[in-house]
């Protein structure tokens, strides 16, 4: 069990590492819709025996949101605003997965010196630190203002994986809300990316330099 | 209290009916000059009562706020500064009501109207307040509302200039001022009680004094703090300039005059301080007056000049209490005290005038004016009279203040220990020296406009002004000849302060009220027999000339007829000798010449200015060094998503790494 739960954190953060070395932008929706998909069985391993029917009814909910919704939005938008496959980043990929393997190496390490009990997974705070730590490097590096919605997923969800260290999960309530806040931000900005593409031809966000003041 | 509540009352209520009113112009002329002329009449009749009366009215409403009360007093020290501080705009409300029509159509006057009279009762709540929010409150009402009057012409860009200029320097005098109180309130005192001595320490005391004078100061117009002064003032419409020079300035004496009563018994370098921040402030303003070629920015040098006379007073007077030497003391105050009052009439009526002849000719440079006295007679007339106060020549009512103080410096030099004599000997010479230019600054303020023959068409077309604005100069230059001919009734009124303001200095002090009223007495009657000579010399040339043609030719043609206008004497030339004098002070006058060459030579040129040294070689160094720190952070400030988001992430790290070897 607990062996299983390392699988699956380990692919979280390899999907993270993914999404950040991926060259085409659909390449990178997919990897996080699948890393949506390992988030959502996540939490029935942690917890292990004690799995009940909010966490199941939870966990295909979190799958339904992360792994099928927002990918289909985002690619739609993509689609809908004619935006260019490529990544276009601002550092290259070789640096961004040398950079990417040093901050998770430093998650992990913080993660050890962190007084976080997590019993059950003891890889679990740092791969959550790890993906969020990859998922700002992504929000940085990339120009694209699509990657930033990505790089603002990966964030998400290693809050997502922060959560599950709180034996039980979260109370529903907050889960949920967090969910809806994510899918309501996703909206907004795919909206966003939309209506600025359409006002401005383009969607690269150092064009919006010239908004300063 | 009830007369100057009124007198509150009524003022914001035509402040209020006048906004309200907004661009119908005769509605808000109405209410706003209406409300201005009664509550100025009102509480003018309060202050009076409160000079008369042995005992001083208090009121006093229980508030929530932090601070405590809302508390309000009129004693003897505020009730002399209030008279002038209603009757001046009152005045000047009448003329505003006149000045204002040229923008009846263009602009909205009921904001005028209320910034005005706003600017009235915050001035008057400025000197009546004893808690330190209210006071603080009603300084910054009255820096803002006099802000809002100085860019009334905001459509011009050196309006603009001069607005920012005097929001910059009074906030930072109103930053003093809020350390001034914080300190204050935390020695146990405020404007109401003095600090108690165990809840001070040895320093405390000095260091608020020099708060207060930085705070006050600013707002006084001292050198080197001077700087907004001729900016704001003359870009001001005219009646505003009136009530700004004449009495705004004056609260920032009376805040150093009451601070000095909260912080205990002064010792000898406070009033050396300020003794000498008034020498350097008169002679700053009386050479720069000099050397200006708009008649209003001279106006405001000369405001800085006889403001600089008022701490000179004020200084002496120090020096007396803490000598223990009563004569020096109450004469010294009551020169402070009684310039204050002059300075208000003569220096209202000078602003009024100067209006009147930038109303009836679009100009202010000296240089495109002249020959005015024939086209503006009443004008002409009532600022000679102003001129001649501002000069503190007699029988005009600027004489009797500097002849006090004479006889302060006279007193403190001539029989005290060095450390009354040495600064008493610096003000006798100051005083001379400052008389003397600020005769020839009035010569070319005078002579500039009003004599010779008119420079420019301006000049050529100008018209005398309506009546309502030539009556309220009619009246302040009636005030102004007074107050000349009968200067023991103004010393009159402001003696009792004098008298609580010198109260440390010790015994004799009736004798020294009796010697200051004896002096008084003495101006008034030299005051009469120069009036009496010179109605007896005009007699004489009358009688000379009876039987006699007499021609009149062209002023300073040097007797030949038809001369060119511009061939007369300038405003410059006027002041020449003088100026180049003081060339090693007013070093950065440049003459920029243009030399006629050749036989047959083109157009030359002369042009000569003279900016501020202080502005100059002080100010706009440390503003610009200033600038350029505050620029770098801006480079943080990149525009790029990515690098805010950096900024994010980074702060966040680092907050990490914070806490991490905190808990360790």
């Amino acid at each position: 069990m607990t062996s299983a739960t390392s699988i699956c954190l380990i692919l979280v953060v390899l999907l993270s590492v993914g999404v950040l070395s991926a060259t085409r932008l659909a390449t990178s929706i997919r990897l996080v819709a699948a890393q949506g998909v390992v988030l959502g069985i996540l939490p029935p391993l942690v917890l292990g025996g004690r799995v009940g029917l909010h966490v199941v009814a939870f966990a295909a909910g979190a799958i339904a949101i992360k792994a099928v919704l927002m990918p289909w939005l985002l690619l739609r938008a993509m689609r809908e605003a004619e935006v260019r496959r490529e990544a276009e980043p601002f550092i290259g990929f070789s640096a961004s997965l040398l950079l990417a393997g040093l901050l998770a190496g430093a998650a992990f390490l913080l993660a050890d010196e962190l007084p976080i009990p997590a019993p059950d997974a003891p890889l679990l705070v740092g791969s959550a630190l790890a993906t969020l730590a990859i998922g700002a490097l992504v929000m940085v590096s990339r120009k694209k203002a699509v990657t930033q919605v990505l790089g603002y997923l990966l964030v998400e969800n290693g809050i997502f994986l922060f959560g599950q260290t709180v034996a039980g999960g979260m109370p529903t309530l907050v889960e949920l809300g967090i969910l809806l806040d994510v899918l309501v931000g996703v909206f907004v900005m795919g909206i966003a990316i939309f209506h600025i593409n359409r006002e401005f031809d383009h969607m690269s966000v150092p064009e919006l330099k010239a908004l300063r003041d | 209290m009830i007369l100057f509540l009124a007198a509150l009352g009524v003022l914001l209520a035509g402040g209020l009916g006048a906004a309200l009113a907004g661009r119908r112009a005769a509605l808000a002329t109405a209410l706003g000059a209406g409300g201005a002329l009664l509550g100025g009449g009102l509480g003018a009749a309060a202050a009076l009562a409160g000079i008369l009366e042995r005992s001083s009215t208090t009121l006093s409403v229980g508030w929530g706020a932090p601070f405590g009360t809302i508390e309000l007093n009129i004693d003897v020290l505020s009730a002399v500064f209030l008279l002038p501080t209603f009757l001046v705009p009152a005045l000047a409300a009448i003329y505003g009501a006149g000045y204002l029509q040229h923008w009846r159509h263009t602009r909205s006057l009921g904001g005028a109207w209320f910034a005005y009279d706003v600017l009235v009762a915050s001035m008057a709540l400025v000197l009546a307040a004893r808690g330190t929010l209210v006071f603080l409150v009603a300084w910054e009402v009255m820096a803002l509302a006099s802000f809002l009057l100085v860019t009334f012409e905001h459509e011009r860009l050196e309006v603009r200039r001069a607005g920012w200029i005097y929001l910059v320097a009074t906030h930072l005098g109103t930053a003093a001022l809020l350390v001034f109180f914080l300190l204050l309130g935390g020695a146990g005192g405020d404007f109401r009680t003095p600090i108690s001595g165990q809840g001070a320490s040895a320093v405390l005391p000095g260091a608020l004094f020099l708060l207060a004078l930085v705070g006050f100061g600013t707002k006084a117009g001292l050198a080197p703090l001077h700087v907004w002064l001729p900016e704001a003032h003359p870009v001001a419409p005219s009646h505003v300039s009136a009530v700004m020079s004449g009495v705004m300035i004056e609260t920032g004496i009376y805040g150093i005059l009451r601070a000095t009563l909260l912080l205990g018994p002064p010792p000898w370098w406070w009033g050396a301080c300020l003794l000498g921040i008034g020498v350097v402030s008169t002679l700053v303003g009386v050479l720069l007056a000099l050397a200006q070629q708009d008649l209003k920015r001279l106006l405001a040098y000369s405001s800085v000049e006889h403001v600089g006379i008022m701490a000179m007073g004020g200084g002496l007077g120090l020096l007396g209490v803490a000598g223990g030497n009563t004569l020096v003391a109450l004469l010294g105050f009551s020169a402070a005290l009684l310039h204050m009052l002059n300075h208000s009439l003569f220096k209202a009526l000078l602003f009024l005038a100067a209006g009147a002849v930038k109303h009836a000719t679009g100009t202010l440079a000296l240089d495109r004016l002249g020959g005015l006295l024939r086209r503006m007679r009443d004008t002409g007339a009532v600022m000679l009279a102003g001129t001649l106060g501002a000069a503190a020549l007699p029988p005009l009512n600027g004489f009797a203040g500097e002849l006090l103080l004479f006889a302060a410096a006279l007193a403190a030099a001539a029989n005290a220990p060095l450390e009354l004599a040495g600064p008493g000997t610096l003000v006798l010479i100051t005083l001379g020296l400052a008389g003397a230019l600020a005769a020839a600054a009035g010569v070319k303020a005078f002579g500039a406009v009003f004599l010779g023959q008119p420079r420019g068409p301006e000049a050529l077309a100008a018209r005398e002004v309506k009546s309502p604005m030539r009556v309220p100069m009619h009246l302040l230059a009636a005030g102004c000849v007074a107050l000349g001919l009968f200067p023991a009734l103004g010393l009159v009124l402001v003696a009792r302060a004098a008298v609580v303001l010198a109260d440390g200095a010790g015994p004799g002090m009736m004798v020294a009220v009796d010697a200051a009223l004896g002096l008084a007495r003495r101006a008034g009657y030299a005051a009469l027999a120069l009036l009496v000579l010179a109605s007896l010399v005009a007699l004489l040339r009358r009688l000379l000339l009876r039987g006699r043609s007499v021609g009149a030719a062209d002023t300073w043609a040097c007797g030949y007829e038809g001369a060119v206008p511009r061939a007369q004497y300038t405003g410059s030339s006027l002041v020449q000798p003088a100026v180049a004098f003081f060339k090693p002070v007013l070093t950065s006058t440049r003459p920029a010449v243009v030399p006629p060459t050749g036989f047959h030579p083109a157009a030359a040129s002369f042009r000569a200015d003279t900016p501020d040294v202080f502005r100059h070689g002080f100010w706009q160094p440390v503003f610009r060094r200033l600038a350029g720190w505050l620029e770098r952070p801006r480079a943080l400030q990149h525009g790029s998503t990515h690098l805010y988001l950096l900024y994010i992430f980074v702060t966040l790290l680092a907050l990490l790494a914070y806490m991490r070897g905190w808990s360790r």
